[in-house]
């Protein structure tokens, strides 16, 4: 087990809390009409998504899909321009164009969310072909929702990032719905990393996602494969407390189901570790929950008074001048 | 004027890929049967000798990975040239073409550019049934983000490669499949471009303005040639670029000669003769004499069998029978 420091420890936690109260915060402005849009959130899945964006370097890539507030704030993007963003403004990560689906930084290697599902497969395997050709010293961290992995780009990615060993982690946010629809309906291998043996690839673990130190610890490993031998397929296992979207009438589980796994919050858990490990204590917890709760409370400040964009912008950056 | 050199098409494009490639180690190309085979069309015989399998990369038969790889790989700064072996197969790779390549410069506010070359070919006339003998370049024409190009001519070939690779833009450039034998002048210089979005004159007439692009251009300099036998003299505009459409030089012919008959291989419906109508609608309707005709396919599925596949086609004698029908 990896030996960490007490201030990684608190800057995972405090990644967690900052992730649930933009979170949060999205869902109220979203009631208030101040996003529009489709809302994807990540509660619950915060563990996943930090663990797994702080287990590779600085100069490794990350490719997402829809459900990407998360990761783009584990990877360090900028809060106001994230909250810009979710508010359709000009100082937006995406100058306003992109949205909730499509967060993106290029200085901080994070190609983007992704909104059709799978399309952002084979664009991962493109960008790590460029280490292969280049003979460049990175990897490509791709993640996806188990429901990507019945469309036809995960089998025509997966397959050609075999035949080229190129330096991806094929990630699977498990969070067992596809939409509404259970893994077990939808796949014909209920566990999913055995997919990889449809294409000779290295079948990764099977991690608990509700465990930041463990998907860290698995991610890590992964990526270390990949950048030096070739791709690896594998899954976090976890569950999104909330709906697929705003609006989600749930009708595929049970609110029991819903609580039982609420139980097992992620971030009362990782505290819990922390406590118990003497690296934080209840003060300092709560400290980091408050400092969060302040970030998110200026970014939306920053976003409402950020200006809307211009008529004349619809027409710049389509093409490359 | 720089010399030129007499050559096939499929010499000119396989000129200006081989340069590129010299001239720049990020190109590479990457697609079906491009490198051990040689290129089903034979574009790239002799590449995978002369570059090696890093850069003449056999892929599975997977459009979606071989567009949405290149999609990925000239995000991080390669020059992919990816190529789908015929059009007919790029409806697998539409929403890589249209969603990924056509929107990711503008939908993440202009951080990533996409400077990928796709290469195909298109047409029907060689009797493969309907599901290989599509020409659907308008679909891909419809989407701003991508830039598509369809030459007629060995200079445009050789220009248009150039272009599109050295392009920042994902740009389309769609051969012609029964084009690849046909000779032209081409200049003796490595940097010849063909300005994007840039239409020509290919032959000069007073009487009536013919509209084509691809194939259909060779259709009109035939029938031009009969016509002219008869004292009827056609301007012919190849469009050269279907995105972005320069309209200035077929609103200015048009201008000069009232008439105009628009040619393509595709379907008629939302076809290019519909736009190119609607264009001169919008821009020259008080110089109209007459109403515009449109020579398309039939619009039916193309047959196998030769004479009804060859009846469902463009031909000269279908752009003769429009003038007539125009003056």
């Amino acid at each position: 087990m990896a030996d960490f420091k007490k201030a990684d420890l608190l800057d995972m936690y405090y990644d967690m809390v900052l992730i649930r109260r933009f979170e949060e915060r999205c869902a109220q402005l979203y009631q208030e009409g101040k996003i529009g849009g489709f809302l994807h959130l990540y509660i619950g899945q915060e563990a996943t998504g930090v663990g797994a964006v702080r287990a590779i370097r600085k100069e490794d890539h990350i490719f997402t899909a829809y459900r990407d507030h998360g990761i783009a704030i584990a990877r360090g993007l900028d809060i106001n321009a994230l909250m810009a963003e979710m508010l359709g403004k000009v100082t937006g990560v995406s100058k306003g164009k992109g949205g909730s689906m499509h967060l993106a930084s290029r200085e901080h290697n994070f190609w983007g969310g992704y909104a059709i599902v799978g399309g952002h497969l084979p664009l991962a395997a493109g960008v790590a072909l460029r280490a292969r050709y280049m003979e460049e010293d990175f990897g490509v961290l791709c993640l996806m929702g188990d429901g990507a992995t019945n469309i036809g780009y995960f089998h025509e990615s997966l397959d050609l990032s075999a035949v080229w060993d190129l330096p991806v982690v094929w990630l699977v946010e498990n969070n067992q719905y596809g939409m509404g629809t259970a893994v077990k309906r939808a796949s014909g291998v209920e566990e999913i990393v055995k997919k990889a043996q449809a294409y000779g690839m290295k079948e990764g673990p099977r991690c608990d996602g509700m465990d930041v130190i463990a998907t860290y610890e698995a991610v890590k490993e992964a990526m270390e494969y990949a950048r030096k031998n070739g791709p690896v397929l594998m899954e976090a296992l976890t569950y999104r407390f909330v709906g697929h979207s705003m609006g989600d009438p749930e009708r595929y589980r049970t609110k029991d189901e819903v609580r039982q796994y609420s139980e097992e919050d992620p971030i009362g858990k990782f505290g819990a570790y922390i406590k118990s490990k003497k690296k934080g204590t209840d003060a300092e917890l709560a400290e980091l929950d408050q400092k969060a709760a302040e970030a998110i409370e200026a970014a939306v400040q920053f976003a409402e008074e950020s200006p809307d964009p211009t008529f004349e912008s619809l027409f710049e950056d389509v093409y490359v001048d | 004027m720089a010399e030129t050199k007499r050559m096939t098409i499929r010499e000119a494009l396989s000129q200006a890929l081989r340069e590129e490639m010299y001239r720049d180690e990020t190109v590479f190309i990457m697609g079906e049967e491009v490198g051990v085979w040689g290129g089903t069309y034979a574009v790239t015989r002799g590449f995978y000798d002369e570059f090696g399998e890093k850069r003449v990369r056999d892929t599975p038969i997977a459009e979606m990975a071989i567009v949405g790889a290149g999609v990925g790989a000239a995000m991080a700064g390669l020059r992919p040239v990816s190529e789908l072996m015929t059009i007919n197969f790029a409806f697998l790779a539409l929403d890589a073409i249209v969603n990924h390549a056509a929107k990711i410069h503008s939908m993440f506010g202009g951080q990533f550019k996409v400077p990928l070359t796709i290469r195909t070919t298109t047409g029907g006339g060689r009797q493969l049934g309907a599901t290989h003998s599509h020409s659907p370049e308008i679909i891909f024409a419809h989407f701003p983000g991508l830039y598509v190009c369809c030459p007629a001519m060995a200079d445009d070939a050789y220009g248009m490669i150039k272009t599109a690779i050295r392009n920042d833009n994902p740009v389309m450039v769609i051969e012609h499949s029964t084009l690849y034998q046909t000779r032209g002048e081409v200049p003796l210089d490595q940097d010849y471009l063909v300005p994007v979005g840039e239409s020509r004159i290919v032959r000069e007439g007073k009487d009536v303005t013919l509209v084509s692009f691809s194939k259909g251009v060779h259709w009109c300099l035939e029938a031009a040639d009969i016509l002219a036998k008869e004292g009827i003299e056609a301007e012919i505009v190849d469009l050269r670029w279907l995105r972005p459409l320069d309209t200035s030089k077929f609103i200015e012919s048009f201008k000069k000669t009232n008439r105009m008959v628009v040619v393509e291989e595709g379907l008629p419906q939302f076809g290019v003769g519909a736009e190119i109508t609607a264009r001169v609608m919008e821009e020259a309707f008080d110089w109209m004499d007459a109403p515009i005709k449109r020579v398309t396919a039939e619009d039916v599925p193309l047959p196998y069998s030769r004479e009804i596949e060859q009846m469902a086609l463009p031909s000269a004698e279908k752009v003769v029978k429009a003038v007539k029908e125009v003056l």
